[in-house]
Order: C-alpha cells, then sequence, then structure tokens
C-alpha cells in the first residue's frame, strides 16, 4: 500500500541544511534514506527548498493571483517529501516514528488514493 | 454528626476506589455475562452515578459493593430492554445475573482478573490486541493513551478494541483459568502480552533501540496479579525477575542530559539495589519450581549482567550457555541478535558475526538490533572489515531508530 509522507520541518531542521557534510540532522536523515530503501519501503521523495522560495498560483475571477511564499503560512513548514510502499498502516507509522524529523516537527501520513488514480492513468 | 460533606475528598475517594478496584470490578461483572463492553458500559455510568450521589449522601462503607451492585443493576435493566427487541439468550443472561445479585454484600469479592487476563490472550484474539484488551480492561487505561504506546492512530485502536470485546462475546470464549493440559501455550500467550507492555529492547547491546519504557510499571502490576493466581507457575516468577531486572537499571541508562548510555558503561551504583534483591528472589522461586522456561532464561541472563556490580566483570561465558538454550526454546530475532553479541563478547568478533551471518538477511530488514551489532561487531573486527561495510552498518542501524538519544549514540560512534 502506498504512503505519501510529509515532513514539517522546524526553522532550526531547515539551517541544518547549511552544513550538511557534518549536521547531525542531515547525517540522521541519510541514514533514514538508506534504511528505507534498503527496506524497499522508498518509492520516492525529494526534499524540498526553503519556504522563500515558494511560490502560489491561484485563479479567481479570470485573473491570475501569483504570490510570494508557500500555501499555509506556518511555523512549521513543508520541508519535504516521501513515497512509500508498505504492507499496512502499522509498517508505514513504524517508518514515521523513524523519521529524525519526528522528534522536532511533525511528519504526516496519507493513503494514495490508488483506485482514484486509475481514471488517470489509461488506454 | 453533622460533618460538612467534602466534594474534593469524595472525588478523591471516588477516584481511589476506582483506580484499586476498575480492574477487579470489571472482571467480576463481564465475567457472568462474558460482554465486557456492557460490563464497561455499566460500570462507568455507575461511577459517574457515585460522583453525583456520594457528595450528597456520603460515602458508603462498603464503596466496592456499592459499585458491583449499582453496576449490576444497570446490566440487568439493560438486558431487559434488549429482551424486548430481541430473544432468549438475554433471558438467560437476565435470570444468570438476577440470581446473582442477591448474594452480594461483602466488601470482598472474587477477584477474577486473572480469568479475565486469559480472555484477554485467548488464542480467537489477534495477538497484537492481547496487550491494549488487558491494559484496557483490567487496568482501565483509555483507548487514546493505549494507541500511544503501541504507534496507532487513537480512533483505529478504539474501534478494534470494539471488535475484540464483540469477538469474546460472539465466540463465547469462557471467563476460566485454562485446564492444566492447556495452561503452559495459554500462560505463555499470557506472559508475552505483559512483557509486550514492558516495551524495552535488551539494552546488554550498546546501540539497541529503546523507544521508551511505555508502560512498565503497568506491565509489573498485570505480572503480580497473575502470580497472585498461580504462585506456583514458574514462568511468572521468571518474567518478574525480568522486569525486575531490568527496572533495576532504569535510573544508569541515560545521563542527566538524556544521553544513552550502553550496559557496559553504566554507573552499577546507580542500579537499585531494592529491585535486584526482589528480582533474584523472585528467580530463586522460579528455580525451585523445577520447570525452566523462556523468561526464566532471560531472567538469568540479566541476573548475570547485574553481578558486575559485585565482582565488576561480565561472565559472558554463562551468558552464551543461557543463550543457546534460549534459543533452542524460543528462536525469536531479538535472542539470536543478543546471542550473537554475546559470543561476541566471548569468542571475538568474528565468531559474533558468523553467528549473525546464519540470520536471513531479509528477515532484518527493519530490525534496528540486527544493524546494532552488527555495527558493533564489524567495528571490533578491525582491519578485516571494509570501512564501507562498517559505515553501511550504522547508517542501517541509525535509520530504523526511533529513539533520538540511540540515533545520537550511533551516530558519534559512527563517525
Amino acid at each position: 500500500m502506498k504512503y505519501v509522507m510529509l515532513i514539517y520541518e522546524t526553522p532550526p531542521n531547515l539551517e541544518s541544511r547549511k552544513d550538511p557534510g557534518h549536521d547531525p540532522y542531515v547525517a540522521a536523515w541519510k541514514a533514514y534514506h538508506k534504511a528505507l530503501v534498503a527496506a524497499g519501503a522508498y518509492v520516492s521523495g525529494a526534499p524540498l527548498k526553503d519556504m522563500a522560495t515558494a511560490t502560489t498560483v491561484r485563479l479567481r475571477d479570470g485573473k491570475r493571483r501569483v504570490q510570494d511564499g508557500p500555501f499555509a503560512e506556518a511555523k512549521e513548514q513543508l520541508g519535504g517529501f516521501a513515497i512509500l510502499d508498505v504492507p499496512s498502516i502499522d509498517a508505514a507509522l513504524e517508518w514515521a516514528a523513524r523519521c529524525p524529523t519526528a522528534a522536532s516537527g511533525a511528519v504526516e501520513l496519507r493513503p494514495i488514493d490508488d483506485d482514484f488514480f486509475a481514471n488517470f492513468v489509461d488506454g | 454528626m453533622d460533618d460538612p460533606i467534602d466534594d474534593a475528598g469524595v472525588r478523591r475517594t471516588i477516584e481511589a476506589v476506582a483506580r484499586a478496584s476498575y480492574g477487579r470490578l470489571l472482571a467480576y461483572l463481564s465475567r457472568e455475562t462474558r460482554d465486557v463492553a456492557g460490563a464497561e458500559d455499566a460500570l462507568s455510568e455507575t461511577l459517574l452515578a457515585a460522583l453525583t450521589t456520594w457528595p450528597k449522601d456520603g460515602v458508603p462503607r462498603q464503596p466496592e459493593a456499592w459499585l458491583l451492585t449499582a453496576a449490576r443493576h444497570r446490566l440487568i435493566d439493560e438486558s431487559r430492554r434488549r429482551r424486548v427487541r430481541t430473544e432468549h439468550e438475554d433471558t438467560v443472561r437476565l435470570l444468570t445475573l438476577e440470581s446473582a445479585t442477591a448474594a452480594i454484600t461483602e466488601d470482598t469479592f472474587a477477584d477474577r482478573r486473572a480469568e479475565l487476563l486469559f480472555v484477554c490472550a485467548h488464542p480467537a484474539i489477534d495477538p497484537s490486541l492481547h496487550t491494549p484488551l488487558m491494559l484496557q480492561t483490567v487496568l482501565g487505561l483509555d483507548a487514546a493513551r493505549i494507541a500511544q504506546a503501541f504507534l496507532v492512530p487513537p480512533a483505529t485502536m478504539g474501534q478494534r478494541l470494539v471488535r475484540a470485546k464483540r469477538k469474546i462475546l460472539e465466540a463465547g470464549i469462557p471467563f476460566e483459568l485454562p485446564r492444566q493440559e492447556d495452561l503452559p501455550q495459554r500462560l505463555d500467550a499470557v506472559l508475552e502480552a505483559i512483557y509486550a507492555a514492558y516495551g524495552l529492547g535488551r539494552d546488554e547491546v550498546a546501540g539497541v533501540d529503546q523507544p521508551g519504557l511505555a508502560l512498565a510499571g503497568e506491565a509489573v502490576w498485570l505480572a503480580r496479579v497473575v502470580l497472585d493466581r498461580l504462585p506456583d507457575e514458574p514462568e511468572i516468577h521468571g518474567l518478574l525477575a525480568l522486569m525486575l531486572f531490568c527496572d533495576a537499571r532504569s535510573a544508569a541508562r541515560r545521563t542527566p542530559d538524556g544521553h544513552y548510555v550502553p550496559l557496559s558503561e553504566q554507573d552499577t551504583a546507580a542500579w537499585s539495589a531494592a529491585a535486584i534483591r526482589e528480582a533474584e528472589t523472585e528467580l530463586a522461586d522460579a528455580s525451585r519450581l523445577g520447570r525452566i522456561g523462556r523468561f526464566q532464561l532471560e531472567a538469568a541472563i540479566q541476573s548475570v549482567h547485574v553481578e558486575r556490580a559485585q565482582t565488576g566483570r561480565t561472565d559472558w561465558a554463562a551468558i552464551v550457555v543461557f543463550y543457546e538454550h534460549l534459543v533452542q526454546l524460543a528462536p525469536t530475532l531479538g535472542a539470536r541478535v543478543a546471542q550473537a553479541a554475546a559470543v561476541a563478547e566471548a569468542h571475538g568478533a568474528a565468531a559474533g558475526l558468523a553467528e549473525l551471518d546464519r540470520i536471513d538477511r531479509s528477515s532484518v530488514a527493519s530490525y534496528q538490533p540486527f544493524w546494532a551489532v552488527r555495527a558493533h561487531l564489524l567495528r571490533q573486527a578491525g582491519e578485516t572489515s571494509a570501512a564501507a561495510e562498517v559505515d553501511d552498518a550504522y547508517d542501517r542501524a541509525i535509520g530504523l531508530a526511533q529513539d533520538p538519544a540511540t540515533r545520537q549514540f550511533l551516530l558519534d560512534r559512527r563517525g
């Protein structure tokens, strides 16, 4: 079963990317990623660049609205995501608990709606 | 005599009675109808009612008897309501309740908590629910708190518990101690479920993840409940000894600022001598009963470890022998990995790594202790280990850890 893991990081988490060679949070993340891949649970994912680099686009009343910044302003921001393929929600939760961000930020798990997606991907 | 009714005092009394008696009351109530969920509802309504009437009328002389009688009346009323709509099985239940209600006036009633524990760990119930059921029914913990300990969403845990209790009723699971011939297996299921609540990894290997002593006190308490009813079962003594040995070291496992301290580096002065004494007594009681088992062997291993407080060293050769027996009785991943670590201490890193290699690699893809031990042994084996292999093993152990303190310890060792 596929899940998306949305990783909400604190400002200090994001700061740690400036010193990727030494920071323990980055080292923990490298190890976590390795463990996910080795266990066959990792489908794909990526870290995201800083909230300041986000742009949000809306269309209202025929007018485009483009604004600097993410959809929602919050102390914790979406720092990355991963797509997991695991046997059950229990396994997904174990992985979420292992995520280094769980200790300081938050990790959201959401099942992917494969059934609905099948409507799009068709011959 | 006109004492002012002390509301706060009454509230405290109710809370105290509820906490101390919940399990006994629930076990007694649900045994008659086998309807655990119905009994829980009746009991919690009764406790609420007590909160209203006791401040006005005063706390009864026999609070437990009052609660039991009131809860049973609620159960009878509920049965009557249902009987109007359904059929004869409720009649049987109703008659059972009515005839039994007359009897209760004493303030001590038979303790049926052990029966309830055996019900919770019955083979017909999903093993992953044994521990949660015990915690909810015998200890009165709420589903949300149990959910936290087991890393399950609260609503999901609630639903699973409801389904399990329905299963107990529908499958006709009896509320009695198992027959002698069934006892070893049934008891093992109960003890395993209690140990699962204790929740500690084998901390004799440096870097093994210890997500936290989630419900350690509760687990010890449950073991004592079972021991009280079955004092001549050696494995219960063994489990209690095991948990007490682990309790004894809890203060030494972390530095004041929360850093991981491996067993070999723990300050033995910080170990609780009282807990160790009690553990040794339980282990001695177990061995007098003359039937070895997995929990006694685990406890014996811990007993060797705590000797370091007296002798300054660890008798790894003795531990290796105990693990040989343990792995024969109960070849769990945890035991086999710990055995490899012990073999390494007694016979060198290469011997330990050879033991690890006998474990099917696909079964440990997500098993943190395997990688913690492997990393440790590869590092100890020195130049015979490729640097990339050592780093890889550490990375796996780090990536699989849930406890930040374990992660940091391994990160520091990885370098």
